[in-house]
């Protein structure tokens, strides 16, 4: 502790500021500055997941979204999502994080993010029977499904149970030749589960017809 | 420079290729590229000289629209174009020099402003496309007038900027003021004779290359051949005729059949400087491609594939993001590529693909960071490189209006600040460097300190001269060289 009277030297002051920045470092890098003092706090993973979600909303939510930028988040949280996955297998994890990779505590916030996410997509020409309401169908807390295929990209887990068809929706609408044809591919090959669901989930099929005549009157134009 | 500290804790400045003597960088002239220059350049009675140092210093004439996108000598080094965030297109002319006034040498002045992309509305998607100018590229010059390519996100626009100093006088069938004059009052013929008047500077649009690209153009390159040249997107690339505009040539495409197996894009494309059937391209994964275009019509099996292997001990969540390269330039002997991704540089040989010959980090201390750059999307920064006149020397930009310099040869690196406070014109920059410990040095800065909305994205290097453009959000800056 400091005496009484006695000013902080001004170096002991900025490393102060230095870790207090120390919660965002990464845990797998090593630190390669010996000065740095303490290993830094590590960052779970499903917050990073949580964040890579978010930006893939906002990234979608533009107009135009940056195809670089979008390839990069999805394959990033295709990272986070297999290393989530493999840290879950084990029986017992041996450092202290959370058991199950998806914890209940911020299932609120992936929830809210993901359905805020299938909303806005819902609207998103190309995409067909986004369902609305999950909450009740599927856990969250499911593990993801092992048995990655390691010729296909990685699933997303929850991310792809909620999405039809994973993540094909996610750059339909950036290509144009889909305008041409096949506007409803999912609802043709998953047509008689598909239909259940709509009317299940009371899905208004008339703004899907809506839509589709909006995109058929646009293209005879 | 003055130094006074021990060479191991100072970033000791680049020595110069021949003739010895250190090399310091000086401050030319600040240019602030705003509307007003716009305005000011039509004018042609204006002394351009008071542009550069009058009342741009006002910050409040700086918008959005004044972001400078893209830098880029001409071949000659006489002309630098800066296409900014509005669409338009400035480009300013050396001064010339004279033997009394040396010390002018490498200030630039403006020579011509137009108005190159509008902002333009795709109906059919409801979207807008942005006419922020990504790059620009000049022809080699071939008769009196200059010209160049500059591109938005989806269409590419050839350019012809021309001196007109000469008008014709004296025609019979209409007067001085243009107006049509009755035929019945001629009485005599006359001669037309070309008159001197005041040089007006004209950009014309002379080729419109549309309708081409589905997704966003970030690379244009014009081909040795000067006939051909080659405009790359996410996932495509094309090439054109400079005649041709209606049709283009397709040379590379990597959009799978289902998009859901998209994992990568191209990030950038360059051709060889000498060779006009050789290009190369590089993708968000940190990967190059080479391409020989006689092989095949469509090259999308590669000729020479570039990549390094991951390095373990580094590997993060953002591994990919931080290798994805931003920018691929060749050197002027077509020898040696240089990559930029997101911490480093790299010179690739051509010769060997399995790692590249030389690695420099631009800004390591950024790697215990990379999770907050990650939320504040500084991470997907793109930064560019570029190579000096003889290769020698490369440069890159930073945060906290930094930019780098490595010396290939002796292997020094400085790092120098583009900013208008910490420099005064014909000022000996200062080297400036960051710290990562705890401790910090009286003329450091902090890791915590630094600025990272003060991005330097864009650079130029004169072709045969060490002088040099550094583009700071709305500001340009020229730097030269001064031997000791």
């Amino acid at each position: 502790m400091l005496g009484k009277g006695v000013k902080r030297k001004r170096e002991e002051e900025e490393e102060e500021d230095l870790t207090s920045q120390d919660w965002w470092l990464e845990e797998t890098t090593p630190s390669p500055n010996p000065e740095e003092g303490a290993s830094p706090a590590p960052l779970p993973p499903s917050s990073l997941f949580n964040l890579s979600i978010f930006k893939l909303h906002h990234g979608l939510r533009r107009g135009e979204p940056d195809l670089r930028h979008l390839v990069l988040v999805v394959n990033t949280l295709r990272r986070i999502q297999s290393s989530m996955a493999l840290e879950s297998s084990p029986p017992e994890p041996p450092c202290p994080a959370p058991v199950d990779p998806l914890p209940v505590a911020p299932d609120a916030p992936l929830c809210t993010s993901v359905s805020a996410l299938l909303d806005d997509l819902s609207h998103i020409e190309g995409l067909c029977d986004t369902q609305t309401s999950f909450s009740e169908d599927i856990p969250l807390s499911r593990p993801p499904e092992t048995g990655l295929d390691p010729g296909r990209p990685a699933p997303l887990g929850s991310l792809e149970l909620l999405l039809e068809d994973g993540l094909e929706g996610l750059f339909d609408d950036i290509d144009t030749s889909m305008y041409d044809c096949e506007l409803w591919p999912n609802l043709k090959t998953d047509s008689g589960e598909t239909e259940d669901k709509i009317q299940g989930q009371g899905l208004d099929v008339s703004e899907l017809d809506y839509l589709m005549d909006v995109l058929v009157g646009t293209q005879t134009l | 420079l003055g130094l006074c500290c021990a060479p191991s804790c100072y970033p000791v400045p680049l020595s110069s290729e021949a003739g010895g003597g250190e090399r310091s960088w000086i401050l030319v002239c600040w240019l602030l590229v705003s509307t007003q220059v716009t305005l000011l350049s039509m004018e042609e009675d204006i002394d351009t000289r008071k542009i550069n140092n009058s009342f741009l210093r006002d910050h409040s004439y700086a918008t959005e629209a004044d972001i400078i996108s893209t830098v880029e000598f001409n071949h000659t080094g006489e002309l630098l174009a800066t296409g900014d965030k509005g669409g338009r297109v400035v480009i300013f002319q050396r001064e010339q020099e004279s033997k009394n006034q040396l010390h002018r040498r490498g200030e630039y002045n403006v020579y011509s402003t137009f108005q190159s992309h509008e902002p333009e509305f795709d109906y059919l998607k409801s979207l807008e496309i942005e006419e922020k100018i990504n790059k620009i590229r000049w022809l080699p010059q071939q008769n009196a007038a200059y010209f160049l390519l500059s591109t938005n996100d989806k269409t590419v626009k050839l350019w012809k900027v021309s001196e007109r100093d000469k008008r014709p006088e004296g025609y019979n069938l209409k007067d001085e003021d243009g107006r049509l004059r009755d035929p019945a009052t001629i009485t005599t013929l006359r001669v037309p004779v070309l008159r001197p008047m005041d040089l007006m500077v004209e950009a014309t649009p002379r080729r419109v290359f549309a309708n081409a690209h589905t997704y966003h153009i970030n690379s244009i390159s014009v081909n040795s051949d000067y006939e051909t040249y080659m405009s790359a997107d996410d996932l495509r690339i094309n090439l054109w005729n400079f005649e041709i505009t209606n049709q283009s040539f397709n040379i590379v495409d990597i959009k799978p059949a289902n998009m859901e197996e998209l994992t990568e894009v191209i990030t950038a494309a360059e051709f060889h400087p000498l060779h006009c059937n050789t290009f190369v391209y590089s993708s968000s994964k940190g990967t190059i491609r080479l391409c020989d275009m006689r092989a095949s019509a469509l090259c999308d099996r590669h000729t020479k594939f570039f990549e390094e292997p991951e390095d373990p001990s580094n590997r993060s969540f953002f591994s990919e993001i931080i290798s994805s390269i931003s920018d691929v330039k060749f050197s002027h002997s077509g020898r040696y590529i240089m990559t930029r991704d997101y911490l480093t540089v790299k010179v690739w040989d051509l010769n060997m693909e399995n790692r590249p010959i030389e690695t420099y980090q631009v800004h390591d201390y950024l790697r215990s960071k990379l999770c907050s750059l990650y939320e504040n999307d500084c991470i997907f920064d793109k930064f560019e490189c570029v190579w000096n006149g003889s290769d020698s020397v490369i440069m890159t930009g930073s945060y906290n209006n930094f930019f780098r310099m490595f010396d290939r040869n002796t292997k020094r690196d400085v790092t120098l600040e583009a900013s208008r406070e910490n420099s005064k014109p014909r000022a000996i920059l200062k080297p400036r460097k960051v710290c990562v410990g705890g401790k910090r040095r009286k003329d450091e800065i902090s890791v915590d300190s630094l600025d990272f909305s003060k991005k330097i994205l864009h650079t130029a290097w004169h072709p045969s001269e060490n002088i040099i453009a550094v583009a700071a959000t709305n500001n340009l800056y020229i730097f030269q060289d001064k031997v000791n």
